[in-house]
């Protein structure tokens, strides 16, 4: 418990970490695969679970079909004894929400996040059809590429982009990828013109215009005030953070725009006058051409950088894949890479949910000097590598 | 590393929903080859309806009955359609603007010359099924209308009153998975097949656990170090079980107990036999009974030890 009460300001990520997301992470459970990032972001932070005043996850018992999965994550946890907890069935993004709100009512200094998903043992599409409204959408069981295709194809006829254009968005998030080691798809990047020779996989989307089907996980750490300057020299101060939603039904909605994105990084103070640039947005967009609608909506220029660690094209644990961008947002303002960035995560077909968050740093960014990462950053990535093939799902 | 133990899992739930007035109204309409809508508060007339306006969350209740036809307003081609889908040939998904709506229904649109025949804008009819029930599935798919042209005016008012109105809907659900239990209790699971129990124990808090899931739930560390544990162990607590579950070949009344296996750090449950149900107790101490090809113990016996003290297992409990 704090004895005053922090201001909106003062509750910031210091720690992140996530696992090399993959196609299958063969043969582990979910707390197995859950288990070395939550160890990972506590080491970072010399936290014991023990110490953490409040825990919340983010994940879905469809994606593995195991009933009640979130109970058995918290093996990974570390329970023992009963720690403040609670669970968000949708992404992680959403559980980083609740703990700031918990954190901003004084009830708590330190919270844990995580969330995970394994998509490998299920047909994501087909599970995805689930989420939908169970009257007129769910009995058709339109799969999640089919409705983003829906999308594309909308933002197409309003010559809001190009093909070409999206091909560039794939080319760039696979190029930006090959510096992170926890991608899925990286490596020697095809250009925009190889990429757009493919045939179309659900027209007008191309095997590039789809994010790879991934099992992964993520964990953050929150703090307030003081505790965060303790756990860490470089704190990425959360500055606001808001989440709307849209109707559910896609022919009720401007596809071409993102009226709830827009609503939220208003609330979350993107557009507040006199507030320094945006140096990087990550971005929650698993197909191509939602970053166009989200590019949009949060008015970025060509001074930000979009989706430098390659975004969810290029590793998109479900579940995960939202708290991911908070913390490579994080990431990039801890390693004095970036001074204000933004984050966002989505939710529901065609980005009918989305929550935004803006995050700064103390000072001014320090033009790269500790680009990857220093032991007291509390934010060193691990080295491995993980080959991934292309997009093939949601 | 050991081959991670893998099954394929179908997961299927039906739901039952209620229907409400609007959707119940919609859904018995599409029965009867009729396609309401709802006008939202500021006019604009929704298909398919909601109970709620979309965008001040009022309710709404004002049906009207709009066109078979429509005009496409975005489109995606399928070409490798999944199981439950509309049609089980190449298809486009398409919002259509049905004549005198202002939102797009989402369905198939049945275009048997393929991609190139598909545009936004172009005018489509619905095409209903054979067999109507009362579901969105009545519209079996649209069609194109080619040289059609959108109808003008404003729709007309409809009650929304049908004979027999469907009320519910069971909402039938399968997916398919591959389950794996992990590689912890994979290896519980092979060492069980030998008839041999082993946990895993804490490096922490040396607790050993069985079965094992790969973490200890006190220390949040992942287990890895095995243990044989067993086979006989401690009854803890036990109850008597009267009432025969469904399917399962086992006469009642039968005792359902938690046993401590020797060395293992806490309970695992499974049936006491071979001694009378009233006599089963507390500290008795069992042994596992193996059936032929089984993978686990079938049920557990007395070993005929003397019952163990109180303190042996009263952390167990």
């Amino acid at each position: 418990m704090t004895s005053t009460e922090p201001d909106p300001g003062q509750v910031a990520v210091v720690a992140f970490a996530q696992s090399r997301h993959a196609r299958a992470t063969e043969g582990l459970s979910e707390v197995e695969m859950l288990l070395p990032v939550l160890r990972d972001v506590l080491g970072q932070t010399g936290l014991s679970t023990g110490q953490i005043d409040f825990t919340c996850s983010g994940s879905s018992d469809y994606l593995a079909g195991r009933p009640f999965s979130f109970t058995m994550a918290l093996d990974g946890v570390g329970a023992w004894p009963p720690i403040a907890e609670s669970h968000v069935e949708t992404d992680g993004a959403w559980a980083l929400y609740e703990a700031w709100v918990k954190l901003l009512t004084g009830e708590a200094e330190t919270a844990l996040v995580y969330s995970y998903g394994k998509s490998s043992v299920g047909d994501l599409p087909e599970v995805l059809t689930r989420q939908l409204d169970p009257y007129c959408l769910a009995p058709l069981w339109p799969d999640s590429v089919s409705l983003a295709a829906l999308q594309a194809r909308a933002l197409l006829d309003a010559e809001a982009t190009s093909e070409r254009e999206l091909a560039g968005i794939a080319a760039r998030s696979r190029a930006a990828a090959a510096d992170n080691p926890h991608a899925q798809v990286r490596g020697t990047s095809p250009d925009a013109a190889t990429l757009l020779a493919d045939a179309y996989v659900t027209q007008p989307l191309r095997r590039h215009d789809l994010p790879p089907v991934s099992d992964g996980a993520a964990a953050v750490v929150l703090a307030t005030g003081r505790t965060a300057r303790r756990l860490t020299s470089r704190p990425a101060w959360i500055r606001g953070m808001d989440h709307r939603i849209e109707a559910h039904s896609p022919g009720a909605r401007d596809l071409t725009r993102s009226p709830s994105t827009r609503l939220a990084a208003e609330h979350a103070g993107l557009f507040d006058p006199g507030a320094p640039p945006v140096d990087v947005a990550e971005l929650h967009a698993p197909f191509t051409a939602q970053e166009v609608v989200l590019r949009d909506a949060l008015r970025l220029g060509e001074g930000t950088a979009v989706n430098p660690s390659g975004g969810p094209l290029t590793a998109n644990p479900v579940m995960a894949a939202g708290l991911i961008r908070i913390g490579e947002a994080a990431a990039r303002i801890a390693r004095g890479e970036a001074r204000r960035a933004v984050a966002h995560a989505t939710s529901g077909p065609c980005l009918q949910q989305n929550l935004v968050a803006v995050l700064e740093s103390d000072g001014p960014a320090e033009d790269g000097s500790a680009a990857g990462g220093s032991a007291e950053d509390g934010l060193v990535k691990d080295g491995s590598v993980e080959d991934g093939q292309g997009g093939e799902g949601v | 590393m050991d081959d991670v133990l893998t099954a394929p899992m179908v997961v299927e739930f039906p739901f039952t929903r209620s229907l409400g007035p609007v959707l119940s109204a919609f859904l018995t309409g599409l029965r009867e080859r009729t396609v309401l809508g709802v006008t939202a508060a500021d006019g604009r007339v929704v298909v398919p309806p909601t109970e709620y306006d979309p965008v001040t969350a009022e309710e709404i209740r004002d049906l009207v009955e709009v066109g078979q036809r429509g005009t496409v307003t975005t489109w995606a081609w399928n070409g490798a359609p999944r199981r439950g889908q509309p049609l089980a040939h190449p298809f486009a998904w398409v919002l259509v603007r049905l004549d005198g709506a202002d939102t797009a229904l989402l369905h198939a649109l049945d275009a048997p010359e393929g991609p190139d025949s598909v545009t936004t804008g172009m005018r489509v009819r619905v095409r209903w099924a054979q067999e109507r029930t009362g579901a969105i599935t009545d519209i079996a798919c649209f069609e194109p209308a080619p040289h059609d042209t959108p109808l003008r005016g404003r729709p007309t008012s409809h009650p929304g009153t049908f004979a027999e109105p469907v009320t519910s809907l069971v909402a039938a659900a399968r997916l398919d998975y591959t389950y794996s239990p992990g590689r912890a209790q994979t290896r519980y699971l092979n060492a069980l097949a030998e008839h041999r129990t082993k946990g895993e124990r804490c490096p922490e808090c040396r607790k050993v656990y069985v079965p094992p899931r790969g973490a200890c739930p006190t220390c949040g560390v992942a287990t890895g170090e095995q243990v044989e544990v067993g086979p006989a162990g401690t009854v803890t607590t036990f109850c008597v079980v009267n009432i025969k579950a469904k399917g399962l070949d086992i006469e009642v009344p039968y005792v359902y107990g938690h046993i401590a296996l020797d060395g293992a750090g806490l309970a695992l449950h499974g049936r006491v036999a071979g001694i009378p149900y009233d006599q089963v107790r507390m500290g008795l101490r069992v042994e596992p009974v193996w059936t032929e090809g089984g993978r686990h113990p079938d049920h557990y016996r007395p070993t005929g030890e003397p019952d163990a003290a109180y303190e042996t297992y009263k952390e167990l409990l």
